[in-house]
């Protein structure tokens, strides 16, 4: 029984960055806008959040400094994606150029900072975060067990951003107009939608949850902050797409990742596969490979939007 | 007529050019404001530390050429799959499994006569192969070659270290074998025209090899019918269909055309005698990711990416030399990133440039 509750706990830690980071990408790819940047938006996310952590957990209680991390780390997000929103908006430049330029200089611009601040590249950090069990809840037998011990607030503030996100997504004008963009931009506009400026949202929005994605993977991973995210931000896009651009499906794809990861990460410590003699890289594989066939027998209905990519011209309408 | 067109051309490679050069001086300018932020003593040393670093021996412009070579065929891989309309991001795992190719070739079979030509061959079919897959999956199932490409290279990079462990493992270094002596490239006598008195660059015959396959595929994706159903399948699939091209076929040959550029690249590296292995390490090949910029930088033109290559290496080496001004290497990256940013507006002056031509 131990082994389930270990491993739910494990996989939250892996699943819950994904499911931030894919829903960022699914407000921007569902106005229109690929996202590609989402690894080094999540880098930049990370490195001021941790900066902040490092330098003020001494004097922040607790909690509270990692709050006041992931409101930064978000903000940072926020900011770096206006580069991106720019080029592929305002420009109409291929949008995999500008992505791929902050993937290049979010991990360079992290080290560099570091190195001239502390001549070092490593940010280290304490980790104080983890809750050993949730008050009242943490003490319901199984549940309580699975859901509430060994946990961090930034998981359930990822799950409030699934409800959020499904709810904005499809219950809101907003939501419907975003869309709409990302369908049909020029059938948007005819109505009176200004689709530059929804983009422009559907991109920030991504922005502050990839920054904040990037601090929430880092915080129960590691105990420093090492200019990367290792690859989560293209296997967030890769979530993305295995989860058809829907909230929910997203969901199931994160935890379905983020399961095998965490069993790749922890077999050792489960009897039963420990005894098999798989060699650990084999497990390594596991998670892409799995996913690369699960895709194969999905993908032939795809249902990626529309414009996606297309940079919208007033003038071609 | 054929006059015209043949001005209009040249008109339109002189703004790709020139879009280009406004986005190199754009990005030099940026990371010079990065290093008087940081430290403005510095900076000027520094600077010019990056601009004539890469000129400054016969070693580093050895080096030059050494850094350049990989890139370059990742670069090839990364232009030649846009030009037929794919996302080739998956040169790092077809890089690194071409490279692990190429070593266990060079250590096991040195028995072989010019062994390095058959560690290429090696290299080449397997990262051929690992392209294949995305394209088959792309083809057959309708999967996003961007997303089943990063499966690959993850995929790859642990197999190879998997693989490493079983077969050329050095367990002291915790990396591949060192290959037989004539498993490297060889030197044509450019140890000693590239050096700086006893130092040695490792500047190697590699070089003619990735200029080689860039005149290769220039000529295949211009000169040839195959190439242009492969373009034709990258504008337009359902035309090309209509037009009675096999779009399922020039989809799959293109990723296995990448592919094998990219896995040679990867033999490339560690073919050259410089006593580099393959670390045993989870981190994927950064070369491959390299090939992007590279490819962006020369607009997928592939005797453009012979200089683009030669131009982001000359750059990484005068990072080097700029550590002397205890600046971190990384303000190269930071540059490069921004020339790449400022690359993706340039397409669009070029078009404005070529546009007020046209009307003229």
């Amino acid at each position: 029984m131990s082994i389930l509750y270990f491993l739910v706990q494990q996989t939250m830690f892996f699943s819950i960055p994904l499911l931030i980071v894919a829903l960022g990408g699914m407000f921007s790819e569902r106005g229109g806008v690929i996202n590609i940047a989402l690894e080094g938006i999540m880098i930049m996310g990370a490195f001021t959040g941790i900066l902040f952590i490092n330098v003020f957990q001494a004097s922040i209680p607790g909690q509270w400094s990692l709050v006041i991390a992931a409101v930064i780390s978000a903000a940072t997000g926020l900011v770096v994606s206006l580069a991106h929103a720019y080029a592929s908006i305002n420009m109409k430049a291929d949008q995999v150029i500008s992505g791929t330029a902050i993937n290049m200089f979010a991990p360079a611009f992290a080290i560099y900072v570091a190195r001239m601040l502390r001549t070092v590249q490593q940010i280290p950090f304490v980790n104080t975060f983890r809750i050993e069990s949730v008050p009242v809840l943490g003490s319901i037998p199984f549940i309580g067990d699975l859901f509430f011990k060994n946990t961090y607030i930034t998981t359930y503030l990822g799950l409030l951003i699934l409800v959020g996100s499904w709810f904005v997504m499809y219950r809101t004008k907003f939501g419907l107009r975003l869309r709409a963009c990302g369908e049909h931009p020029q059938s948007a506009d005819s109505v009176g939608i200004n689709v530059y400026r929804m983009r422009y949202a559907g991109v920030m929005i991504s922005g502050a949850l990839a920054g904040l994605g990037g601090l929430v993977f880092v915080i129960p991973t590691s105990t420093n902050f090492n200019a990367t995210v290792s690859g989560y931000g293209f296997l967030a896009l890769a979530v993305l797409i295995f989860g058809q651009w829907k909230p929910g499906k997203i969901l199931g794809a994160a935890f379905f990742f983020g399961l095998l990861k965490a069993t790749a990460s922890s077999y050792s410590g489960i009897d039963f596969l420990r005894n098999i003699p798989i060699p650990s890289n084999v497990y390594k594989m596991m998670p892409y490979i799995v996913t690369l066939i699960v895709l194969a027998f999905t993908s032939k209905r795809s249902q990626a939007p529309k414009a996606e990519g297309i940079p919208y011209d007033k003038g071609g309408r | 007529m054929g006059n015209k067109l043949k001005s209009f051309l040249a008109m339109n490679n002189q703004a790709s050019l020139v879009a280009s050069l406004m986005a190199i001086v754009a990005g030099l300018a940026a990371g010079f404001l990065v290093l008087l932020a940081s430290n403005p003593g510095q900076a000027l040393g520094g600077f010019s530390a990056i601009i004539g670093g890469g000129f400054e021996n016969g070693k580093s412009l050895g080096q030059v050429l050494y850094f350049a070579t990989p890139i370059i065929m990742t670069g090839l891989s990364v232009a030649f799959a846009s030009r037929t309309g794919l996302f080739n991001i998956g040169a790092s795992g077809q890089f690194i499994v071409g490279a692990y190719a190429a070593i266990v070739v060079g250590v096991k079979c040195s028995f072989l006569p010019a062994t390095w030509v058959f560690c290429l061959l090696a290299a080449m079919v397997a990262g051929a192969l690992w392209g294949s897959i995305p394209g088959l999956l792309k083809a057959y199932f309708n999967v996003n070659e961007v997303i089943s490409c990063i499966m690959m290279n993850y995929i790859g990079m642990y197999l190879v270290n998997y693989a490493i462990t079983l077969t050329v493992f050095d367990s002291l270094k915790n990396q591949s074998m060192r290959v037989a002596n004539s498993a490297n490239m060889p030197k044509l006598g450019m140890d000693l025209l590239f050096r700086d008195g006893a130092s040695v660059s490792s500047a190697n015959s590699g070089i003619f090899v990735a200029i080689l396959f860039a005149v290769v595929i220039y000529i295949l994706l211009e000169k040839t019918k195959f190439g242009f159903e492969l373009k034709a399948c990258g504008f337009n699939r359902e035309a090309a269909r209509y037009a009675g091209i096999n779009e399922k076929t020039s989809i799959v040959m293109s990723m296995i055309i990448a592919g094998a550029l990219a896995g040679v690249g990867g033999a490339l590296l560690y073919l050259a005698g410089s006593g580099k292995g393959i670390d045993v390490v989870d981190v994927l090949a950064a070369e491959g990711f390299n090939g992007i910029p590279v490819a962006l930088l020369a607009l997928n033109n592939p005797i453009g990416v012979i200089f683009a290559g030669l131009f982001v290496s000359y750059l990484t080496v005068g990072g080097f030399n700029m550590q002397l001004y205890s600046f971190a290497p990384q303000v190269i990256e930071i540059i490069i990133a921004i020339i790449i940013y400022f690359s993706a507006f340039a397409l669009v002056f070029k078009g404005l440039i070529s546009k007020g031509a046209g009307k003229k």
